[in-house]
């Protein structure tokens, strides 16, 4: 029952075309597309130690592949989905087998090079992706009498979708497949002298991870019909990482939660403050400071701690004060 | 053959800005294992400072002298106000860094402004140098040789002195390098100043090839990255190896091959890393 909860309230949004009208309507589609692409990255983050800060590429493969198919090349939309992701899986098989070859920071860097080839590759390939004015083109679909050019069937396609991926990740994590994800995560070497394949795990996850990056690419491609290179800049990798790690990394809620808190941020305030890099750059700093293990572990804990009727207790993951501890020691 | 030779040229001197900024980068992420994310805005810093001080008249060596005076600040600050509070967290200086650099790419677009800012080389330098019927330009020769100087200056202290001992004890084994009398904690904000200081040289030294403009930290940043990772972490030698021929490849590739340039660019990295993860002179792992 307690584990249905959270699913429910995400399904009861479903309502939300009724209540709100369409702008509140297709922010709520947005948001569920970083939720989507939070999602995703939190396999490799969260579960398997795999700090990825390339992630934004997949989502930008993805999408200009199914632009790319439909609107130069005459593809229906069925078979630009299917080609789409196999380009995104293939791509996320490549890339993650040369970023695996590293570990650690490495990892992570490689990760970051890897996505700036594909980065260069939209603004420079101008002949293929138009450069600096993007590609659009793209139209919204007509299945079965349901016009998804109407905001509100895209939002309930987006939010079927989206549940979908979550399940997709909940299972995983939950499976056996997932346990041997955070043992590789803690322990690699003793994982590797059970008889797992730790490399093959890192690297199956990164698929997986890459390939539902893809599925938000697509669902951001036919929601904006258009695309720009800079999906798939440092600051968009660097976002998703913020989602990730400002909600908590490591659990389901926890992208969910950061996802839609930095879209919203980024829709309300760049309303009022020209520059949201600075003010990207400012919560990074912040979360990482004072909130190192995330917005819903932090809630919870100090929720636990209230109906415990204690203080706080000092979290294992807050390196502050386990330095201050060394410091007394 | 003029193109052959400009190209050439053009590979050593991006080469030698290459040699600058990672070397720096080489002693903050190889050395200290910290990466520093923010590198490529120091690195930007350095060329914005020392191209409003060539506005203002100061002369070269004022402007450049006044940019790593910044860079170097900057680094230390960075070093003792955050990184040391995440000591323990290499994710978390991962974050902290990038959030340091996207503030840092505002603030210099705030400042600046949007159009790029040439910087004219000094006036001792303009006129190019003739030799052998080619014609090649003094201050791009000049840059080489002094990026060379100061990367054998950098490797003599790092692998002959005392200082440099200490500072290789200090990653080691902090704890022990304490025990022997070592004050690990002032050793290490100096190492991370230094590294942010090679940053700002290499901007103040570059801004007369590349001028400075918004988006140069991110242009930057990914060419230490494969400098570095293509060297083999760890290694100067490996690192000074690796920023040459990064130099020649991202040079010939933009004139050879402009809309791929990007992808030849990380081709030797891929290529190393297949069939020698730990990089180029990097030590077995």
């Amino acid at each position: 029952m307690k584990t249905l909860l959270p699913w429910a309230l995400l399904a009861s949004l479903a309502l939300m075309p009724v209540c709100v009208n369409e702008y509140y309507v297709n922010l709520a589609s947005q948001i569920l597309i970083a939720v989507v692409l939070a999602s995703s990255l939190n396999l490799l983050v969260g579960y398997g130690g795999l700090t990825s800060l390339g992630h934004a590429a997949y989502l930008g493969v993805s999408a200009y592949a199914v632009v790319l198919l439909t609107v130069r090349l005459g593809l229906g939309h069925v078979a630009a989905i299917t080609l789409s992701l196999l380009l995104t899986t293939l791509v996320g098989a490549v890339f993650g087998w040369i970023a695996l070859r590293a570990s650690g920071l490495r990892f992570l860097m490689l990760t970051l090079a890897l996505s700036q080839v594909l980065w260069g590759l939209g603004y420079r390939l101008t002949s293929v992706t138009n450069g600096d004015n993007g590609l659009s083109g793209l139209t919204r679909p007509k299945v079965l009498g349901v016009d998804f050019e109407e905001s509100n069937a895209f939002f309930w396609l987006t939010l079927v979708v989206t549940m979908l991926v979550l399940v997709v990740v909940a299972r995983v994590v939950h499976s056996p497949f997932g346990a041997a994800l955070r043992g590789t995560k803690d322990q690699p070497r003793r994982m590797g002298s059970l008889g797992y394949d730790v490399w093959a795990i890192r690297w199956s996850s990164f698929v997986l991870a890459s390939v539902l990056a893809g599925v938000a690419g697509l669902m951001y491609a036919y929601f904006h019909k258009y695309v720009h290179p800079s999906v798939m800049s440092i600051t968009a990798s660097a976002e998703i990482l913020l989602s990730v790690i400002a909600g908590g990394a490591g659990s389901i809620a926890g992208p969910v939660v950061g996802a839609a808190l930095v879209m919203l941020l980024k829709n309300y305030v760049s309303g009022y403050v020209e520059r949201w890099n600075a003010l990207l750059g400012v919560v990074f700093v912040f979360i990482v400071l004072v909130m190192p293990e995330g917005i819903v572990p932090g809630v919870r804990r100090r929720w636990l701690a209230w109906r415990q009727g204690r203080r706080t207790p000092p979290s294992e993951t807050q390196p502050l004060r386990r330095l201050q501890k060394e410091k007394q020691a | 053959m003029q193109f052959w030779l400009t190209q050439t040229l053009n590979s050593l001197t991006l080469g030698a800005l290459l040699l600058l900024l990672s070397s720096g980068f080489a002693l903050i992420f190889g050395l200290m294992r910290i990466a520093n994310l923010a590198h490529g805005a120091l690195f930007m810093t350095g060329a914005y400072v020392a191209a409003s001080a060539m506005r203002a008249n100061l002369g070269f060596m004022t402007a450049v002298v006044l940019a790593i005076v910044v860079t170097a600040a900057a680094g230390a600050l960075i070093e003792r106000l955050i990184l040391r509070a995440l000591k323990s967290n290499g994710q978390a200086q991962v974050l902290a860094t990038l959030g340091l650099s996207f503030i840092a790419g505002d603030v210099c677009l705030m400042i600046w402004g949007g159009d790029p800012i040439p910087v004219s080389p000094p006036a001792w330098l303009q006129s190019p140098i003739n030799m052998l019927g080619f014609s090649f330009p003094s201050y791009r020769i000049a840059v080489l040789f002094f990026a060379v100087v100061v990367a054998i200056a950098l490797f003599l202290v790092i692998e002959r002195t005392t200082l440099g001992a200490r500072i290789r004890a200090g990653v080691d084994d902090m704890p022990m390098a304490r025990a022997v009398g070592i004050r690990a904690s002032r050793l290490f904000t100096g190492v991370f100043a230094l590294g942010a200081l090679l940053a700002g040289l290499g901007g103040a030294m570059g801004g007369p090839m590349l001028s400075a403009y918004p988006g140069l930290d991110g242009d930057m940043l990914p060419l230490a990255l494969i400098v570095v990772i293509l060297g083999g972490v760890g290694s100067l030698a490996g690192t000074y190896l690796a920023s040459f021929l990064i130099g020649f490849v991202y040079t010939f590739g933009n004139a050879l091959v402009p809309d791929l340039a990007y992808v030849v660019l990380f081709l030797p990295m891929i290529l190393v890393l297949a069939f020698r993860p730990q990089g180029l002179m990097g030590a077995q792992a």
